[in-house]
């Protein structure tokens, strides 16, 4: 039997009396790309942080290199050859790339003095391995995602890594972006090296994953291999519940489309986009990152006007220069980053669902009727099926797939007849992306005009019953999702090698 | 080439000194004696104490946290070091007092470090309670009054000059004090630790992102305590230098202080949220507030216009910065026009 790189066995750790993990047991083989799969707050967070040596864990052992240790610190981990890419990269933004790659190297060979030649020789090479150009003197925090993503993985394999663990990975990253991602992972495997990949997005865990390790609620629900495994088992070890996976078939179309755009362009950034929503559809729009699709939604809801053509609400011509025209005209958005864009963390859930409608909560005196905002989104809280104990609570103290909700719950508040959601679902696991999913089909079959923006094809596919696909800043094709699979859509979306060209 | 100069255009010092060139000559066309021997001395002298100081809040300000209990740590450290001699009669040399400011300038630096990297509250929070703290235990414990005869050695090293400026025509003089070596090396070493120190790279690791520098392998909390311990002895050498050249000891003398040295080193490109700045900007701040404060009198600008002209600067210069941010950050979308 060839010896594990890494096995973790019966590991548990709790925190303030919350058992986090429970028994967990998990071994890599050298080379080997493993799946960790598991909902938000299952414990995969929990359980990298044991690996890594962030935690150390209540019970259990952890076995590396032929060593077994109760609980490790990060530089035993790291000096063990574990790696971790973590969801933020954990890079320094206000450090050049060379100093981001090299400080590592510096600080394991316990220097006291850094020597800037000898770390650009080390970047140097440290790019050169996965045959990455950049240059090595700009600034991270001027990379874009999967930039920063490649310093973070060019940064792990310079130590003698032996297993690199990736923490969702492919969360910000486009199509084009995760097959280079995988490109890599398959030549790292080819050269021993083993990954652990942690993810919620099934096609993409399908299609690199040898074996499989599910958890659920901090206890190991089974390991597998992916032939064991499909859709429907996967979502069902993931949470324990049921789901089927049908197309949207809209009910109660209106004859008059509610939204309609001719000619709208912004300029540098879409041109000529001539759209039709009607009443009881949910369009999707998807496109490549920089295909104009999120400036799209942002002139439809007025915080990135229209430079030309013109945007006909219930067929006539409107003026949506500012987001509170928007609003008047009953367009409702769900931005992309739901957590810088639309929440204030730290306030409550309920002062966050009544912000934007709190004009009618205020008294003939002009003071704010606390209890009416209050009663107004605990009401939400109970429709939408937000899991707080308290409507009062920090909107921080929720997990992603619940922010999201409250987002939602702070449009539908204002009484939308449109709603745009764009990446709705981005970073949220799969039981609430399935919840996020049953309440957009019920708002449509109310009569609300839906539109969803996102490069999550299947998103798009299942739950749309037109989809556009944007290229260039342009429409390029509006397809029959029923009719069209997944990767016909995804050749539309990047046809058109002109539109790569600079993404680095 | 083309790349350096955009470096350089791009980079913060670069308008600094722009400004302070711009300022320099206007007081000239309007003096005529701003670029004169006796002025550019002074400005040096002027320049000493404060130099000094921001060296310490920049360095604190890079690992992400704002200083302000640093003139109450230097008052407190000098006073008591001065207090001891004085009572002891020490007439020696003063490489005492310093050995002693160095002492005791670590242990409240100490103070300060094992709060900051212990607890998550704020630098700033916890420097205003251990400012208060430190110039309570001064008039408190030590009963604080004016000191006026300093031990000899430290008179002494206050009036020893470098060189003396001399005006051929007015016959006025002015002296390049010795200290001012003090803050060249103080600078000196500065730019070593924080350019090629592991401990350096690591304050502005942990000022660009902690839990990534935790990750990395920084041993935060001991970073953070040692800077601490350092910035209370640069502190204490600008408080030793300052009651040296002053040739007394005045306890409050330092206070309020904190503010103008926060000002330079923000104005020398230092960002508030830490992870950013360079000494040289640290240093072009402070000299473009030593001028303001120091020249405008040539011009005939009354005095009580200082704080106006200073808050002007800082806006326009914080102000400038924050317009660099939010353009950086404007990325043109790679899209074909048609």
């Amino acid at each position: 039997m060839v010896d594990n790189v890494i096995a973790v066995r019966d590991i548990g750790k709790a925190f303030a009396g919350v058992q986090a993990l429970d028994g967990i047991t998990l071994e890599i083989a050298p080379g080997e790309i493993h799946c960790l799969a598991g909902e938000n707050g299952s414990g995969k967070s929990t359980l990298i942080k044991v690996i890594s040596g962030v935690h150390a864990p209540d019970t259990g052992t952890i076995e590396l290199n032929g060593k077994t240790f109760s609980k490790l610190s990060p530089i035993e981990a790291i000096s063990n050859g574990v790696q971790v890419i973590y969801q933020d990269f954990s890079v320094f933004p206000n450090l050049t790339v060379m100093e981001n790659l090299a400080l590592n190297a510096e600080l394991a060979a316990h220097r006291t003095f850094v020597s800037w030649k000898r770390m650009r020789a080390v970047a140097e090479e440290a790019i050169a391995k996965i045959n990455f150009t950049i240059d090595l003197d700009e600034k991270v925090g001027q990379l874009s995602v999967a930039q920063k993503q490649l310093v973070a993985i060019s940064r792990a394999l310079m130590s003698d890594a032996k297993l690199i663990i990736m923490d969702e990975p492919t969360t910000a990253l486009t199509k084009r972006e995760v097959d280079a991602l995988f490109a890599i992972i398959l030549d790292l495997k080819a050269r021993g090296i083993a990954t652990l990949f942690v993810s919620h997005k099934l096609d993409e865990v399908f299609e690199i994953s040898e074996r499989f390790t599910i958890i659920r609620n901090g206890k190991s629900v089974i390991t597998c291999l992916p032939e064991e495994l499909d859709h429907a088992t996967f979502s069902h070890h993931m949470t324990g519940r049921e789901f089927d996976d049908d197309h949207f078939v809209p009910e109660h179309v209106s004859e008059e489309p509610i939204l309609e755009t001719r000619g709208l362009g912004v300029d540098g950034a879409f041109a000529d986009v001539d759209l039709t929503l009607r009443k009881g559809e949910i369009l999707g729009i998807t496109g490549l990152l920089g295909s104009g699709r999120t400036e799209l939604a942002l002139s439809l809801f007025g915080s990135k006007p229209a430079d030309s053509g013109e945007i006909l609400i219930n067929g006539e011509v409107v003026e949506v220069g500012s987001v509170r025209d928007a609003i008047a005209h009953g367009i409702g958005y769900v931005p992309e980053d739901r957590l810088t864009e639309g929440l204030f963390l730290e306030r409550s859930i309920s002062s966050n669902i009544v912000i934007s409608e709190i004009d009618s909560f205020v008294s003939k005196f002009g003071a704010l009727d606390q209890r009416k905002a209050d009663a107004e989104g605990q009401r939400w809280v109970d429709e939408l099926k937000i899991a707080t104990p308290n409507a009062s609570n920090a909107v921080n103290t929720l997990s992603g797939g619940n922010q999201q909700r409250i987002v939602l719950a702070k449009w539908l508040a204002t009484h939308p007849k449109i709603l745009i959601l764009n990446g709705p679902t981005v970073g949220v696991d799969i039981g609430s992306k399935h919840d996020i999913h049953r309440i957009l089909r019920s708002l449509a079959s109310e009569g609300l005009g839906v539109i969803i923006i996102s490069d999550d094809i299947p998103e798009v596919i299942q739950n749309c019953n037109r989809v556009m696909a944007m290229n260039a800043g342009r429409i390029v094709a509006e397809i029959d999702p029923r009719t069209t699979t997944e990767s016909e859509l995804a050749e539309l979306m990047s046809k058109d090698p002109s539109t790569i060209d600079g993404k680095g | 080439m083309a790349k350096l100069v955009r470096k350089i255009t791009k980079s913060n010092e670069f308008y600094l000194l722009l400004v302070i060139i711009a300022v320099s000559v206007v007081i000239q066309l309007r003096s005529g004696q701003f670029f004169s021997a006796n002025n550019l001395v002074d400005l040096a002298n002027a320049m000493v104490v404060p130099g000094i100081f921001a060296v310490g809040a920049f360095m604190v300000l890079v690992a992400g946290g704002i200083d302000v209990s640093f003139p109450a740590l230097a008052s407190l450290s000098v006073y008591a070091t001065t207090r001891v001699l004085v009572d002891a009669g020490y007439s020696g040399g003063v490489w005492l007092p310093f050995l002693m400011v160095i002492v005791v300038g670590a242990i409240l630096g100490a103070f300060n470090g094992l709060f900051t990297s212990r607890f998550v509250v704020p630098v700033l929070i916890i420097t205003l309670g251990t400012a208060s703290v430190f110039s309570g235990v001064m008039q408190g414990v030590f009963k604080s009054v004016q000191i006026p005869n300093l031990p000899a050695g430290m008179s002494e090293f206050g009036r020893s000059t470098l060189f003396v400026a001399k005006n051929p025509e007015s016959g006025l003089t002015s002296n390049m004090p010795m200290a001012f070596l003090i803050l060249v090396a103080v600078v000196a070493v500065a730019f070593v630790v924080m350019r090629y120190t592991t401990f350096g790279r690591g304050l502005y690791a942990i000022g660009g992102d902690e839990s990534a520098a935790a990750r990395a392998g920084f041993k935060v909390r001991k970073i953070k305590f040692w800077l601490f311990v350092i910035v209370g002895i640069i502190a204490s050498l600008a408080g030793l230098v300052r009651t040296s050249m002053m040739d007394q000891m005045h306890p409050t003398n330092l206070l309020g202080m904190e503010l103008m040295v926060i000002a330079a080193v923000v104005l020398g490109g230092a960002s508030i949220t830490g992870g950013t700045g360079t000494l040289t900007g640290t240093m072009l701040g402070t000299l473009l507030i030593v001028i303001v404060q120091n020249s405008m009198i040539l011009v005939g600008i009354p005095t009580f216009w200082q704080g106006f002209a200073l808050g002007t600067l800082i806006l326009v210069g914080t102000g400038i910065s924050a317009v660099q941010l939010t353009r950086s950050r404007k990325r043109a979308p790679a899209l074909i026009q048609g």
